[in-house]
């Protein structure tokens, strides 16, 4: 028994040897966004600057969140598509229950992000207890959501008082949605990787007959990730409206699919059962500095979705060939 | 004279990272013959027919194919040299009929548009020809049953002129009777004079049907020998240095009280009426034909699939499990017939899968610990893996299967049923897993075995359910198991 032992230890600890290759393929979002910031610093003086770069995280805030709550939802084998309405129903109900509920903005947030998760769960229902996929339930989801936003604010931007929403990105506060999105980074790698319900889903993006065959209920799995997918759009869609102190209807347009990316850039698959917090962190930001050294190199806003495009395939590219081990059809 | 090979695979290596799959095998086969290819799982059968099918490159050696070396190895240029496989997934297009998936790499057109009727024509011929004319070659290949499912992946290679026929353990998933039938038809094969190379795990087949057999072991080329001048007993002690009387260990559990008992159960379309009762301790069988309703009578038992009615009494209590979580908390377990399909997480490390059942709540992991319980739990059983980490499709199937056999394992379970147990698994990793049933009845569990190896319920079980066309037929005590009981209940003779 004991020599048993002692051959596995010794068997993982030449596995444990130093890898370089395996480095790379493990590693290779996040050397993406370092050669990236690599890059950006040599086309543009300003990008390094203090200013820019806070810039950077306050507008990466809200993305990040979005492409959290998505991963989330495709580890266990689905797709949300409806994350940038619900965004927008974030930004326009905290908006309107400031302005013209007199509502306290903490009160305001924490409505906001219940609806979102309502509206989270409204497709989750659909999926894991009506059975209709995910791409089609989210679509619907995805416009009523947008119907709503539009219909709360007649179609019109609702201006925030200063001082209220604004808080969240106030420079006294030391800019709170970083803050509360590092948090919210850190609690999110602890529950994927380091507890019973990460695993969980991850499983059921794996197999999901095994698991149901072990034991776990997996419908109210399923449902959770959309909720939480919902609930942090809506929370992403609360810091547009802080940065903006406008809550508008037309907020988180076409964000799903950037989320989308920023997922799959993280070396996530799309089948489910795969996929990691710190990389699609790592997806969102490159796709945002990849916006942001365009804006400061001045490049006009229609090449730059040509490039970002393309720039994604690139990435995703590389995360094709470098994690390719062994030729099989 | 000189024999005249038709396939000459010499000086074969092949590695997978720091793994040596294959070293310095050979496989020569003469033109005509059905040559067997036997080994433990992970002895490098299907890495050898993969390189020879172009699936992988190889590292060394050559292979010559009629006279002609190939050169270049891949799929495409295999098939044209006149090699097919038939793996045990079989490559078909469920939603297109037999006819399309006969000819589905060479669908000839008349102008623009394919002439339907001539391709079903030509799918009919290919199936008369080799006497399976009454398949309908307009029907949707997944509404036939696998048995046909492997006629049609036949005619499919036979259409493109293969000279070799490659079966990939072509009768794991066929039942006593299909697999008569499927040796009949090699052995027409043979008759019309095409090469057959054959790989299974039952012996009995092979001794059926073959000319020569060559024995790999651990990756390397052991002999090939003429079958008439072999035992069985010479055989499995070449491929794996054992005899086989070990192949069933003796076990030494108490039969204690009843503690399942099911009565008219009804379920689904396949099970009419089936009562039977499970000792603690005790090792019960269920044999019959796939399809006669044993898979589905468990699945029922474990709240997997709804009862339509009957009574299921678990120490003498009367349950009604809504779904499985509900029948492991009482100490059911059941370990899936498929295991790729329904019970491992193939792309998730070891340790996420020997823990499945274990690891009910949602709360924190501590990961260190786990891989440390993990390792303890497959040392137990003899696993051989590389790390607690690693994919579980990196393993070999004998060690899959023990890896599910795993988080069953994990938990204290007071009944437990196997589906086929030993499907897929090699000669040494079956005898482990017997080892593992017979602790589990030592410990007072009571274990239920479907298998379609009348062998290996008669060397496992205290006592035999057959079961037919959804209903109990018998009920055979050890001393009176034998094979041609059990075929005689199976069959309704």
């Amino acid at each position: 028994m004991e020599a048993t032992e002692r051959k596995i230890k010794s068997m993982d600890a030449t596995r444990r040897k130093f890898d370089w290759k395996e480095f790379i393929i493990n590693n290779n979002t996040f050397i993406i966004l370092l050669l990236l910031i690599i890059v950006s610093a040599f086309l543009s003086d300003t990008f390094l600057t203090t200013m820019n770069l806070r810039n950077i995280l306050l507008q990466q805030a809200g993305p990040i969140l979005v492409a959290i709550g998505l991963l989330f939802v495709i580890l266990a084998g689905g797709i949300d598509l409806s994350v940038g309405s619900i965004m927008a129903v974030g930004a326009t109900v905290s908006a309107i229950l400031i302005t013209d509920m007199g509502m306290h903005f903490s009160m305001s947030i924490g409505v906001a992000v219940i609806i979102g998760l309502a509206f989270g769960l409204f497709s989750g229902i659909l999926v894991a207890y009506a059975g209709i996929q995910g791409f089609v339930a989210t679509l619907a989801t995805m416009t009523i959501a947008r119907g709503v936003a539009f219909v709360l604010t007649e179609g019109r931007p609702v201006k925030v008082e200063a001082g209220t929403i604004s808080t969240l990105v106030s420079k006294d506060f030391m800019y709170p949605i970083i803050w509360i999105t590092i948090l919210l980074i850190i609690v999110f790698t602890i529950i994927h990787r380091y507890t019973g319900y990460g695993r969980k889903v991850i499983a059921i993006g794996s197999n999901e007959t095994a698991l149901k065959l072990a034991g776990v209920r997996t419908k109210q799995y399923v449902m959770s990730t959309y909720a939480l997918s919902g609930a942090l759009a809506a929370l992403a869609g609360v810091f547009v409206a802080a940065r903006s102190s406008t809550g508008s209807a037309t907020v988180g347009m076409g964000q799903e699919l950037d989320a989308i990316a920023a997922v799959v850039i993280g070396g996530a698959s799309l089948m489910g059962g795969r996929g990691f917090v710190l990389n699609t962190v790592a997806g969102a930001l490159i796709l945002g500095l990849i916006g942001n050294i365009m804006n400061l190199m001045a490049v006009p806003s229609y090449p730059q979705d040509i490039i970002k495009g393309v720039i994604i395939i690139a990435a995703v590219l590389l995360q094709i060939l470098t994690s390719k081990r062994d030729r099989t059809i | 004279m000189a024999p005249d090979y038709i396939v000459q695979m010499n000086h074969i290596s092949k590695h997978f990272g720091g793994v040596k799959a294959l070293q310095d095998v050979h496989l020569n086969v003469e033109r005509g013959e059905i040559h067997a290819l036997i080994g433990e799982n992970g002895a490098g059968k299907s890495t050898l027919m993969k390189v020879l099918a172009g699936a992988y490159p190889k590292d060394e050696g050559t292979i010559v194919i009629d006279g002609v070396e190939a050169t270049t190895a891949t799929p495409r240029a295999m098939i044209d040299m006149g090699v097919s496989v038939i793996y045990q997934e079989f490559m078909l297009a469920p939603d297109l009929t037999v006819a399309e998936n006969i000819f589905i790499d060479q669908m000839q057109q008349s102008g623009m548009f394919i002439n339907w009727k001539d391709l079903k024509r030509r799918a009919k011929q290919q199936l008369q020809k080799i006497g399976f004319g009454h398949i309908d070659p307009g029907k949707r290949v997944g509404e036939l049953s696998v048995a046909y499912q492997q006629i049609v992946e036949i005619c499919k290679c036979l259409a493109k002129d293969s000279k070799v026929l490659v079966f990939d353990e072509p009768t794991a998933v066929l039942t006593h009777s299909e697999t008569q039938k499927l040796l009949e038809l090699i052995m027409q094969l043979k008759a019309e004079g095409v090469t057959i190379l054959y790989i299974s795990h039952r012996l009995e087949e092979l001794f059926a049907i073959s000319d020569k057999i060559t024995v790999l072991k651990d990756g390397k080329y052991v002999d090939t020998v003429e079958t008439a001048s072999i035992t069985k007993e010479q055989l499995v002690t070449m491929m794996v240095g054992r005899e086989i009387e070990q192949l069933f260990p003796e076990r030494n559990a108490e039969i204690g009280e009843e503690i399942l008992r099911v009565e008219n159960l009804r379920t689904g379309d396949l099970v009419e009426d089936v009562s039977f009762s499970l000792r603690k301790g005790e090792v019960l069988g269920f044999s019959g034909l796939v399809g006669s309703g044993r898979t589905e009578t468990m699945r029922a038992i474990f709240g997997a699939d709804k009862k339509t009615s009957g009574k299921v009494l678990y120490f003498g209590e009367e349950v009604h499990f809504k779904n499985p979580k509900q029948a492991i908390r009482k100490g059911i377990g059941l370990l899936p017939e498929d295991r790729k399909s329904q019970g491992l997480l193939l792309k998730q490390p070891i340790r996420y899968n020997a823990t499945l059942v274990s690891r009910q709540g949602n709360g924190f992991i501590n990961h260190k610990k786990e891989q440390e319980e993990v390792r303890k739990l497959l040392a137990r059983i003899s696993t051989k893996y590389g790390s607690t980490e690693d994919n579980a499709d990196s393993l070999s199937g004998g060690n899959q299967q023990k890896v599910a056999l795993a988080k069953w394992l994990a938990v204290d379970t007071k009944v437990i049923i196997l589906d086929e147990p030993t499907r897929g698994v090699d000669v040494g990793a079956k005898t482990e897993i017997y080892q593992i049933i017979n602790e589990l009845a030592e410990n007072g569990v009571g274990v239920i075995i479907i298998s379609s190896e009348m062998a290996e319920i008669i060397g496992t079980c205290d006592r035999a359910i057959v079961m037919r066309e959804g209903r109990v037929t018998g009920e055979v005590p050890k001393e009176n198991l034998s094979e041609n009981q059990l075929i005689k209940l199976a069959m309704g003779v």
